[in-house]
Parts: C-alpha cells; structure tokens; sequence
C-alpha cells in the first residue's frame, strides 16, 4: 500500500496542477491517503519532492548534517539549505525564493516580512566561546565586564588587574593582547555584542549589530575560521569563535561568569541550561543570552527557521512540516556531533505544537 | 596579434561578400553597443539601489571617516555612522603600493623578453608568467594570509626599527602589529599584476618597428640608448594602458584584500597598519545587510566605479599628452 502511495506521489510530483487534483481524488477515494507522515514515526521516509532554504551561516553545519542523513532516509526529498546569511535568506523567504529560511536574528519590518505571515521556529543553539591563546595560562576565567573591557581595548595586557581579580592564584604575563573579531556581517557578532550589552551594560560602549566599529588596533578574520586562525596564529589572541569550529580548531576557550556568578565552560549541556533559564516570548523567539541558571553558559546564541503560515500549495505545506518535524525529533540527536544543543524539551514541544498550525 | 586579415579569403564572388560585409559589419556594432550598454545599465542599477543611502546617510558617507553601521545607543541622538572615506582611502593606497612594486617588475620582465632574452629562455619564461596570470586571487590570498603575512612580520618590524626615527619615513613605517596590513596586500596584489602588465607591455614593445632600433644602432647608441631612444617613446602609450588595466585589477581586486588586508576601518600613514579596500568590503558585509546598509554598500560600488572612470580618464590624458610631444619630436 505504502508503495502504491509512493508512486501515485511520485506521478503527482511532476504532473500539471489539475492532474494533481485529480489523482490525489483517486487516491484518497480508496485508501486511507492524507499525510505522508500518518505512517511513519516522523513521516519523512514517504515524504516526496523539492524544497529549498537559505540564510544563516551559524548553524549551517547542523542543516547540512540533517540534509545529508536525509539523503538516505527519505530518497524522493531533496532539501537544500544555502548558506548565505541571515539577512539575505531573510530577502529570498521574503520574495518566495524560498520554502523556508535560517535565520539568527529576528524579522525586522526593513525585511520585507509581513508580520502575521510566518512563523518562528527555534531549532538548535550553541554556544559562542571566547576563545585565547596565551602560552603557559590553561584556564581562563573572566567575567562579562572584562570582556567588555578587553574587546574595547580598555585593558591591553594580559596581567591586568581585572583580569587577574577574575583569575585568582593564576600567574599572568605580561603579554599584550590582541583582539580578534569578524570582518564579515555575522549573527555570531550580533550575538556576541548583544551579550555584552545585557550582561555589560555599564562598561560596553560599541553597542550591538552584525557588524560594530571596532578600534583600529584590533585584528579582523573572515567567518569563524578567519578569527580563530588569528588566535592560532598569535600569542596573546583573543577572539570570539562558534564552538564547533573552536573545537575542531582545538582552541582554549575561556570559562565565562554567568548571572548567578559561576564561571562556566562553554559547552552544550551548559548551552542547554541556558536556554531552559531563558524567556520564550509567545511567538517563539527567545533570547538565551544572560540567562539565568547555575549551569547556563551566557553566550548562547539561537537559531530560527521561519516558515509560512500558509503555503500556496498545500502539497508544500505538509513538506515543510515533515522536514521540520525529523529536524525537531530525530534530528536533534545529530545536533551533538556537529557541536550544537539541542532544544529543552519544553522549548521542543512549542516549536512542534507551532509547527502543527503551518498550513 | 600582429596578424593582418587577410582580405583573399573571403573574396568567393562580389555578393557574397557584401552580405558577409554587411553581417560583419552589424556582429561588430552589437558587440560595441553592448558594451556601453552593459556598463550603463550596472551604473545606472547601482545607482538606483543605492539611492536609498543617498536619502538617509547624505553626502555624509564622503566627508566622514568613521564606520559605525550599527547604532550603538539604539534609538540614541547617533544613529549610524556610513563614513566611506577610510575605505576609498585603503583602496588607492594598497593600488600605488601594487603599482609601486609591480610597474618596474613587469616593464623589467618585458624587456628582458623582448631584447635581451634567448630564444629558448623568452618562451619558458612567457609561459611561466601566463601561468601565474591563472592563479585564482583567492589562492593568492589564502598563500597571503596563511603564510606572507606572518612571515613579513619580522621584515616590518627590523624596518620599523631602522627607519621609524626618520621624520616622514618614520610615519609610514609604523608599528607593525601583525602582518595583515596595506603593504602585504599591496605586496601580493603586484604579484598578482605582473602578469598582466608583463605580458600586455611585452606584446607593445614587440611592435616598435625594427628600423627605429637600426637607427638608433646605426647612430651608434649602446642598448639601454636603443631602448631609451626608440623602443620607450614609441611604446608609451600601450605601456600607459598596461598599467591602468593592471591598476583596474588591483583596485577591484576583492577576495585578497577582504583576506590580507586586516579590515581595521582607519586613515593612517602607517603602511604596517591593518586598512580596509571597497571591494572587500562589499564582499564581507553583503550577506548579512538589509535595508539602508545594503544601499551603501552599492554606494561603495559606485564610488569603485567613479574612481576606476577617473583613473581611466586621467591615463587618456597622460597618452595624449606623451603622443603630441612625440608627434612633435618626429616633426
């Protein structure tokens, strides 16, 4: 039976619209048709067709790891996700380019989105670590204030007495530090600013953005890898890396001061705390940022799809919610070995239950 | 190149040939017309989308050196900060860099080709600049960044050391922090020039006519005379447009200087000192723009624009100029 669906599918998928109708009628007089996901336990292996997404850079690695066991699983669905950044997959969702888009940040009205069209639905999340290179110091502890202080060139040295008032029974050298920071627009330095004027607020002077006016001293990489190829490369680097290309690059990362005053290392339990102690607006967006917690690492940056809420092709629609739905379910067993978080379950079950309403 | 048509070939009969005439003669307007059209219409699309930054920012974004995209008291008196000028400025100064170090280079190399080089030696080496003609910029940049950069840092500061004391020198070779700054950028942006000079200048020098240089022979002058006196005044124009599309390439040259310039947002004399080009600029904060930012990041294609016309411009004048003087030499 599960055969004969598939191939009826398989037909509808390149036939004209009319033809559509009329074989899914036949289908649906016989058989118990609907949904390709009735079946299954997500409903992708029957799920057939074509759908495109672009946006975000950050969580790219995990999109395409989900694309890629896709691949195997459900082989009449192809899925691509391009990688082109938040505000330009944000333009192409916006222009019905896209089926969906990956996004970092939030709609703003420049971006062409009308309000009541889309929904938010939160997928994974990771953790942004501060991450150094100063030979013969291991373990790092700094509160927000001083990396406010250090990425606006307040403190120039590594034996600064905010640093070592941070690290105490650690020896510092006196090593100058060097600053390292995206050249590029990235929702990673959006976050990352973001953080310091939360958490930093009286100390932060650069503000927050995809891009902020950093001083002229400080040195710029090109996306995550530029930056931590600089803190490689220099002893006394500082910079502001994802976690899966800090760990894969094998950096030192430096544990961060969290609102309930531990310092905590970046990692993705830690990430997950997090996004348990923050606050989940109604329509899904939520800042992880400072979020309250023993265990929460701060800087933790989310991540979005936005779908519509309803697609002109209903056929789409039931694509969407497929991909989505493994991507929210099984898929988040993938996030780990690409060095993402996976969503708390209650975070889990709000994307899903808005995921439902998708039409 | 220096091939003639050869008019017999397609002298089958005489209506033939009209219609072949005539089709040739229309193939060659298309492609004129769409030339100037193709340009036109990129001028005219920057324009228009970047009209947005021209209603917001002002002339402001020409005036100002600082670079303050976001807002940093959000709905603060400030607002955001489009200063271009410290980007116009990287530009030019990574360009003369590159011209600085390829110009003498490239013309060197076509000399030795065209009258100094054996045979044998002239083709080995044509083909090794051809080569080098197609490397991809972003291998020059990755090689830039991952190895030139670092390996110049001591060569930075052993010439900060030595030269800093001296008054105006001293200004230009500053304090080199790392090796990502305009002079290794102008340093391997005129690697990646030389071919194209090179082998533009070689094929001018080629055509100056063997009876100049018997002159000059015949009136006893050594080689660098020969040279001085019939092969650089015939070829000066033709050398001139050499260096001006190298200059184009090093001006819009976007990948290497995104990688190797360092991408601080200042105006320093400070040669040791990270900048920030135009072109690289587009290409690290197109992704992530929207809105007003992305209209001045087409401001930034048409201030590339403005100043590759004018440089090509000013190079026509050069040309006139030598070319009148020599005309009058000759008379």
């Amino acid at each position: 039976m599960n055969q004969k669906v598939l191939s009826r599918r398989g037909v509808a998928g390149v036939a004209l619209a009319a033809i559509t109708a009329i074989a899914l009628a036949a289908c649906g007089s016989g058989q118990p048709s609907t949904t390709p996901q009735g079946s299954a336990a997500t409903g992708i292996e029957g799920a057939s067709g074509e759908l495109k997404g672009s946006g975000a850079s950050f969580p790219n690695a995990f999109y395409q790891e989900i694309v890629a066991e896709l691949q195997g699983k459900a082989k009449n669905l192809k899925v691509t996700y391009n990688s082109v950044g938040s505000s330009t997959g944000k333009k192409e969702f916006a222009q019905g380019l896209v089926d969906f888009a990956g996004s970092d940040s939030l709609v703003k009205d420049s971006d062409g989105i009308a309000k009541d069209s889309f929904y938010y639905l939160p997928t994974v999340a990771a953790p942004i670590t501060v991450s150094y290179n100063l030979q013969g110091v291991d373990k790092l502890q700094l509160s927000a204030a001083t990396v406010a202080k250090i990425f606006q060139r307040d403190i120039k040295t590594w034996n600064d007495p905010a640093i070592a008032a941070d690290n105490p029974g650690v020896t510092l050298p006196a090593t100058a530090i060097t600053v390292a920071h995206r050249t590029d627009g990235s929702g990673t330095t959006a976050n990352f600013t973001k953080y310091l004027t939360v958490a930093a607020k009286d100390t932060w002077k650069l503000g927050t953005g995809d891009t902020v006016e950093w001083s002229a001293d400080t040195q710029g990489g090109a996306k995550n890898t530029g930056v931590a190829q600089i803190v490689t490369q220099v002893n006394g680097a500082i910079g502001y890396v994802d976690l899966s290309d800090a760990t894969t690059l094998k950096l030192k990362f430096a544990a961060i001061k969290n609102k309930d005053g531990k310092f905590v290392l970046p990692t993705l339990e830690g990430t997950t705390a997090g996004l348990n102690g923050a606050k989940v607006n109604d329509d899904l967006s939520y800042d992880p940022l400072d979020a309250s917690g023993a265990d929460a690492y701060p800087i933790t940056a989310p991540t979005f799809l936005l779908v519509k809420r309803k697609y002109d092709d209903p056929k789409k629609a039931e694509l969407v919610k497929a991909f989505v739905k493994y991507m929210l379910t099984d898929g988040q067993a993938l996030a780990k070995e690409v060095h993402f978080a996976p969503l708390p379950d209650s975070l889990k079950q709000k994307a899903l239950a808005q995921l439902d309403k998708v039409s | 190149m220096t091939q003639q048509p050869n008019p017999a070939l397609a002298m089958s009969s005489k209506a033939r040939s009209r219609i072949a005439d005539r089709t040739f003669w229309a193939i060659c307007l298309i492609a004129g017309i769409a030339v100037l059209a193709i340009l036109g219409l990129i001028l005219g699309s920057l324009i228009s989308q970047s009209m947005p930054a021209f209603r917001e920012a002002g002339l402001d974004m020409f005036t100002n050196t600082r670079w303050v995209p976001n807002d940093p008291d959000a709905d603060g008196p400030a607002g955001p900060i489009y200063g271009l000028l410290a980007f116009a400025y990287g530009t030019v100064v990574v360009s003369i860099i590159a011209l600085i170090f390829a110009v003498p280079v490239s013309l060197g190399i076509a000399l030795f080709l065209t009258e100094l080089a054996p045979r044998r030696v002239r083709g080995t080496v044509v083909t090794f600049i051809d080569l080098l003609a197609s490397v991809p910029s972003v291998v020059f940049g990755l090689w830039g960044v991952l190895v030139v950069a670092p390996a110049l840092v001591p060569v930075y500061q052993w010439l900060h050391g030595t030269l800093g004391g001296i008054p105006v020198l001293g200004r230009l070779f500053g304090e080199a922090a790392s090796g990502r700054n305009f002079m290794t950028a102008g340093i391997i942006l005129a690697l990646m020039i030389v071919p194209i000079i090179t082998s533009i200048s070689r094929e001018v020098f080629d055509t100056v006519p063997d009876s100049d240089k018997q002159a000059a022979w015949a009136l006893g002058a050594t080689r660098w005379e020969m040279i001085k006196g019939s092969v650089l005044p015939h070829s000066f124009g033709g050398v001139v447009g050499a260096i001006m599309l190298g200059l184009g390439r090093a001006m819009g040259e976007t990948i290497l200087v995104a990688l190797v310039m360092g991408s601080a947002v200042q105006i320093t004399p400070n040669l040791f000192a990270g900048g920030y080009a135009l072109p690289g600029a587009i290409v690290n904060l197109f992704g992530e723009s929207s809105g007003t930012f992305t209209a001045v990041l087409m401001v930034m294609g048409v201030v590339l624009f403005v100043m590759t016309v004018l440089i090509n411009l000013l190079a026509r004048v050069i040309v006139r100029r030598a070319e009148v003087r020599m005309k009058g030499a000759t008379a």
